[in-house]
């Protein structure tokens, strides 16, 4: 039997974070009123000419550079032209021949999250986006809201490297996760920032060139991409083992009905017509420029894992949790810079911050507790004012206030007992109380010891330092 | 290379242009032109010219990530042959 490999290559859509569109100085605020964003420019009236907005290019510049990805000198402008109502142009301003990053990789951890492999960045280039046709409620017509329309687009081209679903789904996080990092982007896909094309193909393992690949569209979430990549596989697969033969076509992804079908076959395909735009002149990036954006690069998530893992000493899965997204990392190296103390602080965030967050549908930014709060009740554990345990309870009641750790552990007497002599008093009373358990232990039932440490525990009402308790206890047995 | 008519109905699709039947001839004839200028053009040897992006040696100017633009919409909207609750009405694109 023939077994059969997936290649994948993904075309994200990546809308940067500007005040203002591509070409226009209309705002590019989400959610505005229909068509009040959209101006003469976006509108494409006779006459208007487009003004290259600079800070597009300082953002592609920045994710190539995130992406270790050749920046062209020359950047060109191309008009790709079709026909649809929401492109009152009749075509989008793109890039074909000379985009602005090219030739990049960005590594995915793979597999048990252990191994990683690393991804190829055929380009990146700019383009304008569409505005959003609406087909309800106007009596047979379609209405056209063109506010999004002129809004910069990142388009990253990958090459066909991915082998799964789920690479395909790594990657996409990954590139999520990157473009967030550098800023770029806020990566909102609800609100369609961050959207996802996949070129999906099935050949026989061992088989050197690709089978017919299929577009699929509109995949904008994770779950989507894996889904609607799986289903896709499936159906391919099944026509290859039927002796049939896959049809290079546009398949878009309904989620309702989890299944991909038909939008348009080859032989319906747009001859888009790509030339360069008259109206625009080439964009010309020097050394200097790549330079200055170079300067302001932030540390980037794969660089901020290996460091937590080598400097911090964290495990791979910890260094992964806490690299994630920007904010979480921001979060936990702000409470490191407070406790100063990395394991004990990347437990603490991860097991009790991030399920405390969870349990209450809250996103890291609006953690009731801040970064200087955690680290200053981690400080307090680790230098042994106070146990774990009771740092949950004191936990719980920053989550419900502003106190900080060292009010809560004053005002209700907290503070860890690690005076010798108070704790063999404890131990002394446990001993005196508990003949027959001690005679047990001294018969060689050495369990008992566990019984004594939480008797000694429930008179200290959980002050007592555990270790201590349980060193007095042992030399106090042996006599 | 001469043009069919077939395939100057095909252009005219293409650019969503409306052509009478009478006029394909002519335009058969006058695109053929075009192409046979073409491919003389194609016939130089350009592989060591790099391809030409603009015709002027001037680079684009960039305008700083400012909003200047305000909102016009009444205005705009006055210009279409319909409008709707802020939305510009065109026939129905799909089914």
């Amino acid at each position: 039997m023939t077994v059969w490999e997936t290649v994948i290559g993904l075309e994200i859509h990546v809308r940067l974070l500007t005040c203002s569109k591509l070409f226009s100085g209309a705002s590019t605020t989400y959610g505005a009123e229909p068509n009040s964003l959209a101006c003469a420019v976006d509108l494409g009236l006779p006459g208007v000419l487009p003004m290259v907005n600079e800070e597009v290019f300082r953002k592609a510049v920045r994710f190539g550079l995130g992406v270790n990805a050749e920046i062209s000198r020359c950047s060109v402008f191309d008009r790709k032209n079709y026909f649809y109502p929401d492109l009152p142009k009749g075509y989008q301003i793109s890039q074909l021949y000379l985009p602005v990053v090219s030739k990049g990789e960005l590594e995915i951890n793979v597999g048990d999250g252990n191994s990683s492999k690393v991804i190829g960045i055929t380009r990146a280039h700019l383009e304008e986006d569409a505005g959003k046709s609406l087909h309800e409620d106007f009596a047979g017509m379609s209405g056209i809201d063109l506010n999004r329309a002129g809004t910069p687009l990142l388009e990253i081209v990958s090459e066909p490297d991915m082998r799964s679903a789920s690479e395909a789904v790594a990657y996409m996080k990954a590139m999520h996760t990157l473009v967030r990092y550098l800023e770029i982007s806020d990566g909102n896909m609800q609100e369609g920032s961050f959207r996802c094309d996949a070129n999906v193909s099935v050949r026989a393992q061992g088989q050197a060139e690709f089978g017919t690949r299929t577009e699929i569209k509109n995949l904008n979430s994770f779950r989507f991409v894996e889904r609607a990549i799986n289903h896709e596989v499936e159906r391919q697969t099944d026509i290859l083992e039927n002796g049939g033969e896959v049809m290079q076509e546009t398949r878009l992804y309904d989620s309702d009905r989890d299944e991909t079908r038909s939008m348009r076959s080859k032989e319906e395909a747009n001859d888009y017509r790509y030339f360069p735009d008259p109206d625009l002149l080439p964009v010309i990036i020097d050394d200097a420029y790549i330079e200055a954006v170079r300067q302001f690069m932030p540390e980037l998530p794969n660089a901020k894992r290996n460091r937590f893992i080598q400097e911090l000493g964290l495990s791979a899965y910890d260094a992964a949790v806490l690299t994630g997204s920007r904010e979480i990392a921001d979060y936990y190296e702000a409470v490191l810079a407070e406790a100063g103390e990395a394991r004990l602080s990347a437990n603490w965030v991860i097991v009790e911050l991030v399920g405390a967050l969870n349990s209450d549908g809250l996103d890291i930014r609006q953690s009731p507790v801040s970064a200087k709060r955690l680290g200053g009740l981690i400080r307090r554990i680790d230098d042994n004012t106070i146990s774990g345990k009771i740092g949950k309870q004191i936990f719980r009641q920053m989550w419900c206030s502003e106190d900080d750790a060292d009010t809560i552990i004053e005002a209700r007497g907290l503070r860890q007992i690690t005076d010798n002599s108070a704790i063999e008093d404890m131990i002394d009373k446990v001993l005196a109380d508990s003949p027959r358990q001690v005679e047990q232990y001294r018969a060689g039932q050495k369990k008992v010891l566990g019984y004594f440490v939480g008797q000694v525990m429930r008179a200290s009402q959980g002050r007592a330092n555990p270790q201590q308790v349980n060193g007095i206890l042992r030399s106090r047995l042996k006599n | 290379m001469v043009l069919s008519g077939a395939q100057v109905r095909d252009i005219a699709w293409l650019a969503r242009l409306q052509i009478d039947e009478a006029d394909i001839g002519q335009y058969a004839a006058e695109l053929s032109r075009v192409l046979e200028l073409i491919r003389q053009m194609n016939e130089v040897d350009t592989d060591d010219v790099i391809a030409m992006a603009h015709p002027t040696d001037a680079v684009q100017r960039l305008r700083a990530d400012k909003v200047t633009e305000v909102d016009q919409r009444e205005k705009l909207q006055a210009l279409a042959p319909l409008a709707e609750s802020g939305l510009y009405l065109v026939p129905r694109v799909i089914e």
